[in-house]
């Protein structure tokens, strides 16, 4: 990764605001560990006008179940309704967005102006946040959006740590950005790969990812597109200059790796003092499809380096089992995407994606007991007695150890827990807690070269 | 200017200009990498001068796209260019970033502003957002269907554009995909990779389909492996009301886009004529099929395709 060993100053230090950790939330479930584990703030999609078409959205019954556990933690919900609307789309938003109000959400992530005009004037109580589909990458956009009654903005994925530092040099208004997660290659919202190949509409929810499918790249051998005089062409018959398949030349060669449009994940735990340095108010973790392992993992990880630098950014340092943390529940490589500069060959996935993670979530811990060192966890998947497995949590629990008898809730012993949601009793090797993870080491996965100390 | 509406075309030089006016081009959308996107060859500020003499000569019109999605470094430059093509005497500019609406209407308010956020221009009442912001014309994104699109003139504050034939942009990326790949593989890359190089892509399941592939200052950008063309269906959208046809150009030879534009103005000017008795005639595309790549197909692009989300 190409961070800096020490933090870019942008200007002089006169005061740091603690930024917000905002992280996605696919459903209830997730939610509640997100925030458990340290978010400031979630972002959730609702049935209708959101992007991911296909994770399990939230109704509003479960917005307002999401919205009271957030309260007592004084985190937040947000609600991505960044779609491009299209005019059959628009007539029940007002409703949907009274609903969002009613369900006491805090803000709303939009893209299309419609939906912004529609919030202002109808839902006045929710925040309006312009999403990063709107690929915002200069000040005077910033400005703008501002002007129209947004505190915050979303930037592009393409902006970087000295354009941000401009932007908010500029204007004040909250900045948004991603800082961990999967990335569009394209700016986000002008690809519509997906339309093409498999008429999933992108930029309502549909993407079906095909940036991430296999591409040959050729080259016509002769000369293309001359702009040649009609009387020319009229001469030449300009039919010739199209043979089919003679002219193309493959730039690649047996074995070689196909063209690839995909990109690797953002990562910028290493960069923390950079981002708190250049004022970004809001740290944006991707990923509203991925697991509760993953969500807790990350957000875990983020919300100590947080922590640790605002408690004293002249001591601070990285600590590399925050990196490690992060690796069990990567399943891509990772880069620091354009914070530092533009991507290039190293920041793009060309050999055949592994997607064995090294971790998997295999129990929840639901209760403990101190005199007897048992705990009872609720099983998430398989695991069995001699196998290697972790417990964490948000209070800095951490320790490793191996499965020793396990019990059924009526005391039976049992030679593996096979049952998902089974109440399985085991001994553990230190205090655990309600909500803490228990992780098992995955066998097959293969041993991964992702982050490096 | 009569109900008829504007045939608009793109023109990669002076040269190419001259021939489609002579075509029957009433517009032209011209403009240079630095502030415009996707354009077939550059013009500088004086031959948009010039192409703005020579078309108002001939009582054509002239816009210049200011597309590109800025960045900060771009906004210093943007005021001097705006006053370039104001003095230059262009028809109006072509926007999609609000930092160019905000410049050109403190700079050069008498300048006509195009709403073209590209495959994000897909509603009215956002069309109409722009309207009221000063834009006096939405360029609806490729990816409508024929209802949408003529179900939307009744709602509609600001003219309609809609491009009628050529290729469309599918992916736009500010990374430099092919010379990555290319690094990857442990390639030298000889010469440009921009639009004259002849690069394309062909998906792994899809092997007769060529998507052109192409590099520029503004980064990677992949276009469709199709042409529209919807000449058989213009009639559709003469009815409706759509103020202006959009003819894209690039990557097609001078000859081509002269068949094009003439086949275009043989409908417009028929439906003008006559709408009762309008009927598509074959043979006006005659010329533009025999012309026609034959490796890409002229499709209806999404005009009739549902599309699902």
């Amino acid at each position: 990764m190409g961070t800096t060993s020490k933090p870019i100053h942008f200007g002089k230090r006169y005061r740091l605001d603690k930024p917000e950790l905002l992280a996605p939330a696919g459903n209830l479930e997730k939610l509640k560990f997100a925030i458990h584990y340290g978010a400031d703030a979630v972002y959730i999609g609702g049935q209708k006008y959101g992007l991911r078409s296909n994770a399990d959205n939230f109704s509003f019954e479960e917005m307002r179940e999401g919205v009271e556990f957030a309260n007592q933690y004084g985190a937040k919900v947000f609600v991505a309704t960044n779609i491009y609307a299209h005019d059959e789309d628009v007539d029940g938003i007002e409703e949907y967005l009274r609903n969002l109000e009613e369900a006491g959400i805090s803000a709303i992530i939009v893209a299309d102006p419609t939906i912004i005009e529609i919030a202002l004037r109808c839902a006045p109580k929710l925040e309006v946040h312009l999403s990063t589909q709107q690929s915002t990458l200069n000040w005077q956009a910033v400005k703008f959006w501002k002007e129209e009654g947004l505190p915050r903005v979303v930037l592009g994925r393409e902006t970087s740590l000295e354009e941000i530092a401009e932007i908010k040099k500029n204007v004040d208004v909250e900045i948004e950005a991603f800082i961990h997660g999967a990335m569009c290659s394209s700016f986000s919202g002008r690809c519509v790969l997906s339309n093409h190949f498999t008429d999933r509409d992108s930029n309502r929810g549909g993407c079906c990812q095909s940036c991430r499918w296999k591409y040959d790249l050729f080259e016509d051998a002769r000369p293309q597109a001359e702009w040649i005089s009609e009387e020319e062409a009229a001469e030449q018959r300009v039919l010739e200059q199209f043979q089919l398949g003679v002219n193309q030349l493959p730039l690649y060669e047996e074995g070689d790796n196909p063209f690839s449009m995909g990109s690797k994940d953002l990562c910028m735990l290493e960069a923390i003092p950079d981002l708190i340095e250049v004022g970004i108010d809001s740290f944006k973790i991707e990923g509203r499809m991925k697991s509760i392992h993953y969500v807790a993992t990350v957000v875990n990880a983020y919300r100590q380096a947080i922590d640790s630098y605002m408690a004293d950014p002249d001591n601070y340092e990285l600590k590399p089992e925050w990196l490690e943390e992060l690796n069990k529940a990567a399943n891509r490589p990772l880069n620091t995407g354009f914070f530092y500069d533009t991507p290039d060959q190293e920041d793009h996935i060309y050999e055949p994606e592994d997607k064995a993670v090294p971790y998997d979530f295999a129990g929840l811990v639901l209760d403990y007991d101190e005199a007897t060192g048992i705990a009872t966890v609720q099983q998430r998947n398989h695991f069995k007695p001699g196998q290697d497995i972790e417990f964490f949590g948000p209070n800095g629990t951490f320790f490793k150890q191996q499965v020793g008898t396990i019990w059924d809730e009526e005391g039976n012993e049992l030679d593996a827990a096979r049952h998902p949601l089974q109440k399985i009793r085991l001994k553990v090797d230190q205090p655990v807690r309600y909500f803490d993870m228990m992780r098992k080491k995955n066998v097959k996965a293969a041993p991964k070269t992702t982050v490096t100390v | 200017m009569s109900n008829k509406p504007e045939l608009l075309s793109t023109a990669s030089s002076l040269e190419e200009l001259r021939v489609l006016a002579e075509a029957g081009a009433d517009a032209f959308l011209i403009g240079e990498e630095r502030f415009g996107m996707r354009l077939p060859g550059d013009f500088t500020l004086a031959e948009i001068a010039e192409a703005v003499a020579y078309s108002h000569d001939k009582g054509k019109r002239v816009y210049v796209a200011v597309n590109n999605l800025m960045t900060n470094d771009i906004l210093a430059e943007l005021p001097a260019y705006i006053e370039g093509l104001r003095d230059a005497g262009v028809d109006g500019i072509e926007f999609g970033d609000p930092a160019v609406l905000t410049t050109v209407r403190e700079l050069a308010p008498d300048l006509r502003l195009h709403w073209n956020a590209e495959m994000t221009s897909t509603n009215s009442s956002t069309a109409n957002y722009w309207g009221r912001k000063g834009a006096t014309r939405v360029v609806l994104a490729r990816e409508l269907n024929m209802d949408e699109i003529t179900g939307m003139t009744d709602k509609l504050e600001v003219e309609a554009q809609v491009q009628v034939h050529g290729m469309t942009n599918i992916y736009h990326s500010k990374r430099r995909l092919v010379q990555s790949y290319m690094a990857h593989q442990g390639r030298q890359v000889e010469g440009e990779l921009g639009l004259t190089r002849g690069l394309f892509l062909i998906e792994a399941e899809r092997r007769d389909e060529k998507f052109p592939i192409y590099e520029d200052s503004n980064g990677t950008h992949i276009m469709s492996s199709e042409d529209i063309c919807i000449l058989e269906d213009l009639h559709l959208l003469m009815e409706a009301g759509i103020h202006s046809f959009k003819i894209e150009g690039m990557l097609k030879p001078i000859a081509y886009n002269v068949a094009v534009v003439r086949a275009y103005r043989t409908a417009i000017d028929a439906y003008a004529a006559n709408a009762e008795e309008y009927e598509f005639d074959e043979s006006w595309l005659e010329e533009v099929r025999e012309l026609q790549d034959p490796e890409r197909e002229l499709s209806f692009g999404f005009f009739y395709k549902e599309q699902v989300y």
